[in-house]
């Protein structure tokens, strides 16, 4: 019982004489902000939890990289239900991050992770700037085998010390708590944006500015769904998150237009991919790494059957290396 | 729409592990109101216990997300080596092009996921207590009750007479089979609760196993643990994933320390100890919430069964 998936051999390739390459010379290796991963498909926060689940269906350290549910300073117990409705190709969500908080993490999943020999993107979370802080730096003492090789900072948390103001909305907000965070961290740091703003490059700039070495672009998009019959909200907190792929083309755009406007920013692309060619989608875009969120709900090896698709794909495309798609865009006008 | 292949499965090799699997339909039925879908899985069949539940993808207009069904009977002979059947209401876009399936149809599904009921170390008699669709799962339970040896009786509800499911196979499961109707139209006239007492009573219950609408099972739980009968029940909770990963299908659980938490009913679940679900929470925003240090040595309390070891 193993993916089905096809490898190409050379003998193959040069019986159909049309080009391409044998897979075994595919690298897939990308740099993703300083960090170095064997290839470019990675778990979205919150679609992972921390690994254990995914792993009774296949050897999640096969993933470039596991970026794990977010932590936070101290446990939450999350919202009420209902924190799920299903729409349109995607699906609202509204969980209220419940995770056991950073203690309890460091000691029971992350020794998980580390004896797996994971490479770990820890999402962190918090209320406050010095929320974030803590967590930075709960992390890199409990840590110094470096199994966590950069840390994503999840900035669409409301800030209670800002009227409750979702940081990520604020170019001054985010940069603070970058800038915190950055102060704790010895590994990269990613900002993670919403597209529920009026000039996301304008909050790119300024969490990279700020000190973050790279961005993940997008969180989930504010939406709402009603009953109809009751007039009540779908969700208990009336407002969730959209994902799936319903919001992969607003995800690309993203990438993209941030990538055009600081082109030596590295950026995890997330929102929506689930096949190969949305993959490559966001590479050329301007992505040099791809997290996979919602698919995972529906396809629970869908990591790892990206992981040997792209390589088909660019080994029938005679691409030696993935770094070549990164970018990689041309317009009607070349 | 791409066609799918029957017989491609993926997974690890350990029996405690669920897989995905391509399975050919060998069977849709009518099943009173309900519909019952029987499928070649001969990895799913051979892992799956009473209980758990399994994950199907459906195509419907723009839906994403897989639905979970309880694993209503398994068979691990038959074609291809196992058979697995879940029963089913077409009240959705999903459910309605599930039952539009004939057999040589081929479904995508992921599983057994999730607990099962804890079967009894001691000789006891059991009381199975279903409610609508919900009853799907404890036929499977009953046949394993009965192949340990054990009595088995049922008690089965439903609104109206045509919404109870499986009168016949009830009856040929169980030592004697208690229907309610809310309207009186077939069985006792009220809700499985109202003739909980007398069953208990002259069966000598030892122990109670149920599923059913969450009302329902709430209403069990509470005169159980009053009666002093340990009870198992098996919840349905809108899910996403199905697999622990979203943390969308979470129900409030009273820990030993009594303190409550957030567990999800996929993975935690969907069996859960009836006595520790605090129902009356679930409405509530927990907030800061304890770590669940406690949860895993909880689990493994569970699978061994040490909660139901009641008495005849």
């Amino acid at each position: 019982m193993s993916s089905d998936v096809r490898r190409i051999t050379a003998e193959e390739l040069r019986a159909t004489g049309q080009g391409g390459m044998p897979e075994d010379e595919i690298d897939l290796s990308v740099d993703l902000a300083g960090i170095r991963l064997d290839n470019p498909i990675a778990s979205a926060s919150g679609c992972f939890a921390s690994g254990t689940e995914m792993d009774r269906f296949y050897d999640v350290t096969e993933l470039g990289a596991i970026v794990v549910k977010s932590i936070t300073r101290e446990p939450r117990g999350g919202l009420p239900t209902p924190r799920m409705s299903e729409t349109p190709a995607g699906m609202l969500n509204a969980i209220g991050l419940q995770n056991p908080g950073v203690a309890y993490w460091t000691s029971n999943d992350l020794p998980w992770l580390r004896e797996r020999g994971a490479s770990v993107i820890a999402s962190i979370a918090g209320r406050t700037v010095e929320d974030y802080r803590h967590v930075a730096r709960a992390l890199r003492e409990a840590d110094p085998a470096g199994t966590i090789v950069g840390l994503e900072v999840n900035l669409s948390c409301p800030n209670v010390e800002d009227r409750g103001l979702v940081f990520a909305c604020s170019p001054t907000d985010s940069a603070e708590v970058i800038a915190a965070v950055a102060e704790e961290a010895e590994v990269p740091v990613l900002g993670k944006l919403t597209s529920d703003v009026t000039d996301i490059v304008a909050v790119a700039g300024a969490v990279v500015d700020a000190g973050a070495q790279g961005l993940t672009l997008i969180n989930t998009l504010l939406g709402m769904a009603i009953d109809p019959d009751t007039g009540r909200p779908e969700l208990y907190n009336t407002y969730g998150g959209l994902s799936g792929p319903a919001i992969r083309p607003v995800a690309v755009r993203n990438v993209h237009q941030v990538h055009r406007a600081l082109p030596e920013v590295p950026i995890l692309g997330c929102g929506g991919a689930r096949s190969v060619t949305d993959v490559v989608q966001f590479l050329r875009a301007g992505a040099s790494a791809v997290s996979v969120g919602t698919s995972t709900f529906v396809d629970p090896f869908v990591g790892q059957r990206l992981i040997a698709e792209l390589r088909t794909w660019l080994a029938e495309r005679g691409i030696g290396s993935v770094r070549e798609l990164i970018g990689a865009t041309s317009s009607w006008t070349d | 729409m791409t066609t799918l292949r029957a017989g491609t499965v993926w997974g690890r090799p350990e029996a405690d592990t669920p897989v995905q699997a391509t399975c050919e339909v060998l069977a849709r039925r009518r099943n009173g109101p309900y519909w019952t879908l029987a499928f070649a899985a001969r990895e799913i069949a051979e892992r799956a216990r009473p209980g758990q539940f399994v994950q199907i993808a459906v195509r419907g207009q723009s839906t994403l997300l897989r639905r979970p069904f309880s694993i209503a009977n398994v068979s691990r002979q038959g074609p291809g080596g196992g058979t697995v059947e879940v029963v089913f209401d077409a009240h959705g876009p999903g459910t309605e092009w599930l039952a539009s399936l004939g057999a040589h149809d081929v479904i995508d599904v992921v599983g057994p996921l999730g607990t099962s009921f804890p079967l009894p170390q001691r000789k006891v008699n059991a009381l199975l207590v279903g409610g609508g669709y919900g009853t799907a799962p404890l036929f499977y339970l009953a046949e394993q009750l009965t192949k340990k040896g054990l009595r088995v009786d049922m008690i089965v509800g439903a609104a109206t007479g045509d919404r109870l499911l499986g009168t016949i196979e009830a009856k040929r499961l169980s030592a004697s089979v208690t229907f309610t109707t809310d309207d009186g139209s077939y069985g006792e006239r009220g809700r499985v609760t109202d003739v909980l007492d007398e069953v208990v009573r002259s069966t000598r219950t030892g122990v109670v196993y149920a599923c059913g609408p969450n009302p329902m099972l709430n209403a069990l739980s509470a005169r159980c643990v009053e009666l002093g009968l340990p009870i198992q029940v098996a919840v349905e909770e809108r899910m996403a994933c199905g697999i622990g990963v979203c943390f969308t299908c979470v129900l409030p659980i009273r820990g030993r320390d009594d303190r409550v938490r957030m567990q999800r009913s996929c993975i935690d679940g969907p069996v859960f100890n009836g006595a520790k679900i605090a129902w009356d929470v679930s409405r509530y925003d927990l907030g800061a919430s304890p770590p669940d240090d406690q949860l895993a040595s909880e689990r493994v309390a569970s699978a061994a069964a040490d909660d139901v070891s009641g008495t005849p």
